[in-house]
């Protein structure tokens, strides 16, 4: 086994295990100097992306990988915790990673005032390796314990700015939300392992019957991760959380909440993947059912995101509702790959879903790291208080105008592509919906626009006079988000081909997820 | 918290080293019987709110400071991990038993059956307990030790 | 019919945890209700450990006479539930101080009279 083998062998382990290594060593690390601190944050994160990227050419080329903690071999009973890693695993920890190297490069100079910041990186390399967890366990029970660790180390870093009532308020509200979440997320474990004495998705995927007691597991295990994804009607911490956290943490916990949404993906198309066809009552089949129903659900969160935006003052939960509102294409998506499963347009829309948690991360990632800024620079939230920026905000306005076409998506941006797609693909399931989701994206053009005027036209506030640009690595930061955007939207097809497409197939041939562990035995 | 009387302080003195004597006695015995190291180390932390109720969160601050504590918890989550990281270095996989049967440290190959416990056994498994009992110790203290001192006090965090 | 008093138990305590965390207007009492429904997810996977005839997987005490290994009991939902135990602590850890530092700051436990992110 040479060298690079038995790396791209362990990189499966590694991922986890240097950013929690760095998140431990990062209060002895910041003794030394703040600025080494920065570096270390920055220089481990970029190890790991390295990691990511050696993982996912190996992935894409010789299908998925298994890694197993303190053994060489799976052996009965199936109690080790193991790592199974194919094209969807590697497509979220890519934006996971890309996610969070932004979010150290823009809390370089945004938090440089603040105190406590040895355990804010502590905290948010613990994010970040729980939602690599999460993206990447085959197990579980591994699952749960990777989804409590984000939603702890999340919390704390929504409280980052504890002088404010409403950071606590919303933190608050996010543990109680996602604890009470998580723990119906180890009911539904316990339920599994009950039934088939196993923790494994493999082996429980295989064995699955759809009992009553599984009915009961799956309403709990998408609840809840719906909710931790901020489907509505239970979106109402999406928008308290993302808009009183500083932007570079709303980030993070970004990747987190994406990392739900794959173990919404997973647990249907993988975990019950064996019985979505099987009918339930009166001739129904289970995933006509569970499609239409997600469907339903998304349309609510795009009409209440574009609605709940359109009221708003504060400009960062503004976002917020923006983002519920970018949850619901990605469920739509999804719902209609469930309710046509077997149709070649599902496959189109869960294309568009899959490209769209990427374009979603970059797009709302960006127009929150611009917020940022302006809350930076003027100390202000809401948009009465903001005006006529523009005059000395020159990159940010630009920065600020890509992010909102993309999130509208317009071409030739990023958000275009996977929102065509899943028109395109929607229209064909039923035209009224894509209808409506066609008006929201016109509607959040329109609501943009209006802040884009609000904030950067406009005339000039007196006490707005001496405001400067964002420091440079903020401005960086917002560059390399809205270059991806640019790139992605200028090149959809090296992306669709390269990465999304591999990721679909993992979802649909959930048949390989099982036997690549069950075979091996 | 302020400090309680004599009798108090009388008893929690001799309790208290029988309190680390049984903490410390679950966590070495940690693979060998029902315990390990996040029990022990929650035995050694109550035996820490003791005397934290006994003579005050002032008295406890002047002895450790909180950062030292914060510290010790880095330390065992570092030790943790880098034990698991060996596993890869030794035995060619992450969290890898390197060091059962191999006549070192906890290196003794229990036998099967109704036999004595021998402590010389388990591996690396001891040792993460030890990195575990004291992060936990650390980790719970720190967090009784702070809260007991932000209630006690009428304008904290200021 | 005496098997099924730990899961009647279980759903009990979900019920009641879950109404203390929605409907109870006091902060902490909505922790204690989070609390309730940690112990009764731990209720029910200790519940789902036990065997008929099984004996502790401690090779060490095993009693004389047992079949070993077959006899012995997978210590999995043990170990599951120890784990859930570990992360309610932080989790407990973490509410109480944001409750502490809530009451600092708006010196009420009311949730009606401190809800600033309403619109």
């Amino acid at each position: 086994m040479t060298y690079l083998e038995a790396l791209i062998q362990h990189s499966v382990a590694l991922i986890i295990a240097v950013p929690l290594l760095s998140a431990f060593l990062m209060p002895l690390v910041s003794r030394v100097h703040p600025i080494l601190r920065n570096i270390f944050a920055l220089l481990m994160l970029t190890v790991t992306g390295c990691f990511i990227g050696l993982l996912t050419t190996d992935v894409l080329a010789n299908g998925p990988r298994i890694y197993i903690f303190g053994a060489k071999e799976l052996t009965l009973p199936l109690v080790r915790i193991l790592f199974e890693v194919d094209g969807i695993n590697v497509f979220m920890a890519i934006i996971t990673i890309i996610l969070a190297i932004i979010a150290v490069i823009y809390s370089w100079s945004f938090l440089d005032k603040q105190d406590g910041l040895d355990k804010y990186y502590t905290l948010l390399l613990l994010v970040v390796t729980s939602a690599l967890g999460m993206e990447m366990t085959g197990d579980v029970f591994n699952f749960f314990v990777f989804l409590e660790i984000s939603c702890i180390a999340s919390c704390a870093l929504i409280a980052f700015w504890i002088a404010e009532g409403e950071a606590l308020e919303a933190a608050f509200k996010y543990i109680v939300i996602s604890s009470v979440g998580a723990l119906f997320v180890l009911f539904a474990v316990g339920i599994f392992y009950a039934q088939y004495n196993a923790l494994n998705i493999a082996t429980i995927a295989q064995a699955i019957q759809f009992s009553f007691l599984d009915k009961i597991a799956l309403i709990l295990l998408v609840v809840v991760l719906g909710m931790k994804a901020g489907l509505a009607p239970m979106h109402m911490w999406l928008p308290d959380a993302y808009g009183r956290a500083p932007p570079s943490v709303t980030l993070v916990i970004m990747s987190a909440t994406l990392a739900s949404f794959y173990g919404v993906l997973r647990i249907l198309f993988t975990l019950y993947g064996n019985i979505l066809p099987t009918s339930i009552r009166f001739d129904l089949p289970l995933n006509v059912v569970l499609g239409w129903i997600l469907i339903v659900l998304a349309v609510v969160s795009i009409l209440i995101g574009v609605i709940m935006a359109l009221i708003q003052s504060d400009l960062m939960r503004l976002i917020g509702y923006a983002a519920v509102a970018e949850v619901g294409y990605m469920f739509l998506a999804i719902g209609t790959t469930i309710a046509a499963l077997g149709a070649p347009y599902a496959t189109v829309a869960l294309h568009g879903g899959i490209l769209h948690v990427l374009n979603d991360a970059l797009d709302i990632g960006l127009l929150f790291l611009v917020a940022g800024a302006i809350y930076y620079v003027t100390k202000k939230r809401s948009l009465d208080d903001i005006g006529g920026l523009a005059r000395t905000m020159k990159f940010t306005t630009v920065f600020f105008i890509i992010g909102l076409l993309a999130v509208a998506g317009m071409p030739p941006l990023n958000g275009f592509t996977s929102k065509f797609l899943i028109y395109e693909s929607v229209y064909q399931l039923n035209p009224i919906l894509s209808i409506i989701a066609l008006l929201c994206s016109i509607l959040m053009l329109a609501i943009f626009i209006k802040v884009l005027y609000a904030t950067f036209f406009g005339p000039e506030l007196p006490e707005l006079k001496d405001v400067k640009e964002a420091p440079k690595s903020m401005l960086l930061a917002m560059g390399i988000v809205a270059g991806l955007a640019i790139f992605i939207g200028l090149f959809p097809n090296l992306f669709l081909d390269s990465l999304v497409k591999p990721a679909a197939d993992a979802l649909l041939n959930h048949t390989q997820y099982i036997t690549t562990i069950v075979g091996g035995i | 918290m302020t400090e309680m009387t004599r009798i108090v302080k009388t008893i929690a003195n001799i309790l208290f080293p029988f309190t680390m004597i049984f903490g410390l006695y679950i966590i070495t015995h940690g693979h060998l019987t029902p315990g390990g190291g996040f029990q022990g180390g929650a035995v050694i932390a109550s035996g820490c709110a003791l005397l934290l109720v006994t003579y005050g969160s002032r008295w406890v601050l002047t002895r450790i400071k909180e950062k030292r504590l914060a510290a010790f918890e880095s330390m065992g989550a570092i030790g943790f991990i880098t034990i698991a990281l060996l596993g890869i270095v030794f035995s060619m996989v992450f969290f890898g038993n390197f060091l059962a049967g191999s006549n070192l440290l906890f290196g003794n190959v229990p036998a099967t059956g109704s036999t004595l416990a021998d402590l010389n056994t388990g591996g690396v498994l001891p040792l993460m307990n030890f990195a575990v009992g004291v992060k936990v110790i650390a980790g719970l203290f720190v967090i009784i030790l702070i809260m007991s001192y932000a209630s006690s006090i009428k304008e904290w965090g200021q | 019919m005496i098997q099924y008093i730990p899961f009647i138990a279980v759903v009990c305590m979900i019920f009641i945890g879950l109404y203390a965390a929605m409907f109870r207007r006091n902060l902490i009492k909505i922790v204690i209700g989070i609390t309730i429904i940690e112990s009764g997810v731990n209720l029910f996977l200790i519940t789902l450990g036990y065997r008929e005839g099984g004996v502790a997987p401690i090779y060490t005490s095993l009693p004389s006479g047992t079949v070993y290994p077959e006899q012995m009991v997978l210590p999995v939902p043990q170990a599951l539930t120890l784990t859930s135990i570990v992360i309610g602590v932080a989790v407990l850890a973490l509410m109480l101080s944001l409750v502490m530092h809530i009451y600092k700051k708006y010196e009420t436990l009311d949730v009606q009279e401190m809800r600033r992110l309403k619109e």
